[in-house]
C-alpha cells in the first residue's frame, strides 16, 4: 500500500513545551488510521501538522513523497487534505452555503455535487436553513458534507462525535466508512473514544504524553496489545 | 435670516458628503485590508504598531490639520499639488484622521474572530486572499462599526478642514464650518438648522449600520 504520509523525527513545541515528539510515523493510502488517547496527549496537534497548518518544530514531514512546509505548503498538496474539527466551525450563512464553501474557493460551481452530498448526510430538508442554528450533530454533518464535497485525498477528523447522541455518531460513522469505501479516501481520525476507533479504523496507534506508544492493526491493537500502557488504556484502567 | 445661506445650503450638504465620502473610501480602501493583515499577522512589531494605531484614534484634529497644512503650503513638500485650501486638501486631513479608526478597529474585529474559523477556512483549500476575505465577511459586523465610526468622527471635524480648507463659500464651505461661522456672526437659527441636518447625517449612518446588524 503507497505511503501517504511520511513523519520522521517529528517534534512540536510551543513555548518551549513538546507537545508531540513522533520518531516515525506513515499513513497508508486508503486506510482509516483511528489514533487514540487521552487529552493532551498531541492529537489534535498531529492532525494541524497533517493538515499543514502548522510547520513542526523539528523534524520532516513528506505527502506523497513531497516534503511539506507547514502553512507553505503549496496550494495543490494543500487541496487534497481537509479537516472536519470536534467544534464545527461554519459560516453565517444557510447550510447549503456552508457545504458549497471549499468548491467555491476552488472556483467550482457543481450543484448537483452539493445537492447529493446533503442528502447523503440528511440535510437536503435544511439546505436554506441558517447552519448555525442547527442542533450540534446536524452542524457536524455539515461540517462532514462541506469536507467531503471537495473530495479529498485524505480527511482529518478531530473527534467528530464527540458529544453527539447515537443516532448522529453512527450516522456519521457510516458516512466516513462509505467514503473511505467507495473513494479511497485516506483517513486519519483522533478520538479518545477507543469503541469508536475499533469499529472504525484499520490501523490503530495510541498516542500518549505526544509519543506513539503502539500501533499496530486494529484486531491486534485491541485485542493483544503489545505494550502494558495500551491495555490499561483500552480498558479504561489507564488514570491520567 | 441669511437668505444666502438657505440658497447655498445644498451645496452645504453636498460638499461635506463628498468631503467625507471620498475621505471614508479612501480610508476604507487602504485601512480596512491593512488592518485585516495586522489582525492576521504574527510580526513581532504588531504591539508597535497597534500602540500608534490606537494613539492615532486620539489624534486631534487640528494637529493633523496643522500638519496636513504644512504639507500642503507653497513652501511644503507637497505645495506644488496645489491643493491647500480646496476640498482635495479637506479629503486628504479627513482621510488621515480616519484611517486609525477604520485600521486599528478592523484589527480588533478581525482577532475577535474565533481562531479556529481561520483554521477551518485554511483546512479547506483557502488561499491567503481568500482566507482574509473571509474573516473580514466573518468580522464585517464590527468592520462596519469600524467604518460608521470613522463617519462620524470626520462628518462631525472642524478644526482641521477648517485650517486646510478655509471656509471659502461655495468651494470649501462645509456643514461644521458653516456653524462655526453662523454661530460666531449671531445667526443662531441657521447653525441649528445645519447642526439638525449634521446630526440627521449621522443618525442615518447608524440607521445603516443598525440595519446591516439586523440582517445579520
Amino acid at each position: 500500500m503507497p505511503t501517504v504520509y511520511r513523519l520522521e523525527s517529528v517534534r512540536q513545541s510551543y513555548g518551549g513545551r513538546t507537545v508531540l515528539d513522533l520518531d516515525r510515523l506513515e499513513v497508508r493510502a486508503g486506510e482509516i488510521l483511528g489514533v487514540v488517547g487521552p487529552s493532551g496527549s498531541g492529537k489534535s496537534t498531529l492532525l494541524r501538522l497533517l493538515n499543514f497548518l502548522e510547520h513542526p518544530t523539528e523534524g520532516r514531514l513528506f505527502f506523497h513523497g513531497q516534503a511539506a512546509d507547514g502553512e507553505r505548503t503549496s496550494l495543490a498538496l494543500r487541496r487534497q487534505v481537509t479537516s472536519v474539527f470536534q467544534h464545527p466551525v461554519l459560516q453565517r450563512a444557510s447550510v447549503r452555503a456552508n457545504v458549497s464553501y471549499g468548491l467555491r474557493l476552488r472556483g467550482i460551481r457543481e450543484d448537483a455535487q452539493v445537492r447529493g452530498l446533503l442528502e447523503r448526510v440528511g440535510l437536503a430538508e435544511l439546505s436554506h436553513s441558517p447552519a448555525r442554528q442547527l442542533s450540534g450533530g446536524e452542524k457536524q454533518r455539515v461540517a462532514l458534507a462541506r469536507a467531503l464535497v471537495i473530495r479529498p485525498r485524505v480527511l482529518l477528523l478531530d473527534e467528530p462525535t464527540a458529544n453527539l447522541d447515537p443516532y448522529n455518531v453512527g450516522l456519521i460513522e457510516q458516512i466516513v466508512r462509505d467514503e473511505n469505501r467507495e473513494n479511497g479516501t485516506t483517513v486519519v481520525l483522533v478520538t479518545h473514544n477507543v469503541f469508536q476507533a475499533h469499529r472504525l479504523a484499520h490501523r490503530t496507534g495510541l498516542l500518549l504524553n505526544g509519543r506513539l506508544v503502539e500501533l499496530s492493526d486494529t484486531a491486534s491493537f485491541f485485542g493483544s496489545p503489545a505494550d502494558p500502557r495500551t491495555a490499561a488504556f483500552i480498558s479504561g484502567e489507564m488514570v491520567y | 435670516m441669511n437668505d444666502s445661506l438657505y440658497a447655498g445650503l445644498l451645496d452645504i450638504v453636498l460638499l461635506s458628503l463628498r468631503v467625507t465620502g471620498t475621505a471614508l473610501a479612501i480610508c476604507t480602501a487602504v485601512g480596512v485590508p491593512i488592518g485585516a493583515v495586522l489582525g492576521l499577522s504574527r510580526i513581532r512589531a504588531r504591539r508597535l504598531v497597534t500602540a500608534l494605531l490606537y494613539t492615532g484614534m486620539g489624534l486631534p484634529p487640528v494637529v493633523v490639520g496643522l500638519f496636513v497644512y504644512l504639507l500642503l503650503s507653497r513652501s511644503g513638500p507637497l505645495g506644488f499639488l496645489g491643493w491647500l485650501f480646496t476640498p482635495r486638501a479637506m479629503i486628504l486631513a479627513q482621510a488621515i484622521i480616519a484611517f486609525p479608526l477604520v485600521a486599528g478597529l478592523t484589527m480588533a474585529a478581525v482577532q475577535s474572530v474565533d481562531p479556529a474559523f481561520r483554521q477551518q477556512v485554511r483546512a479547506l483549500g483557502a488561499t491567503r486572499l481568500q482566507e482574509i476575505w473571509a474573516l473580514l465577511r466573518e468580522a464585517r459586523l464590527g468592520v462596519v462599526a469600524a467604518i460608521v465610526a470613522a463617519f462620524g468622527s470626520i462628518i462631525s471635524e472642524v478644526g482641521a478642514v477648517m485650517l486646510v480648507g478655509g471656509n471659502i463659500a461655495g468651494k470649501t464651505r462645509v456643514l461644521t464650518t458653516a456653524i462655526v461661522l453662523n454661530t460666531r456672526q449671531g445667526e443662531f437659527i441657521p447653525a441649528i438648522i445645519l447642526g439638525v441636518l449634521l446630526l440627521l447625517l449621522a443618525f442615518l449612518a447608524n440607521v445603516a449600520l443598525l440595519r446591516l446588524q439586523g440582517r445579520n
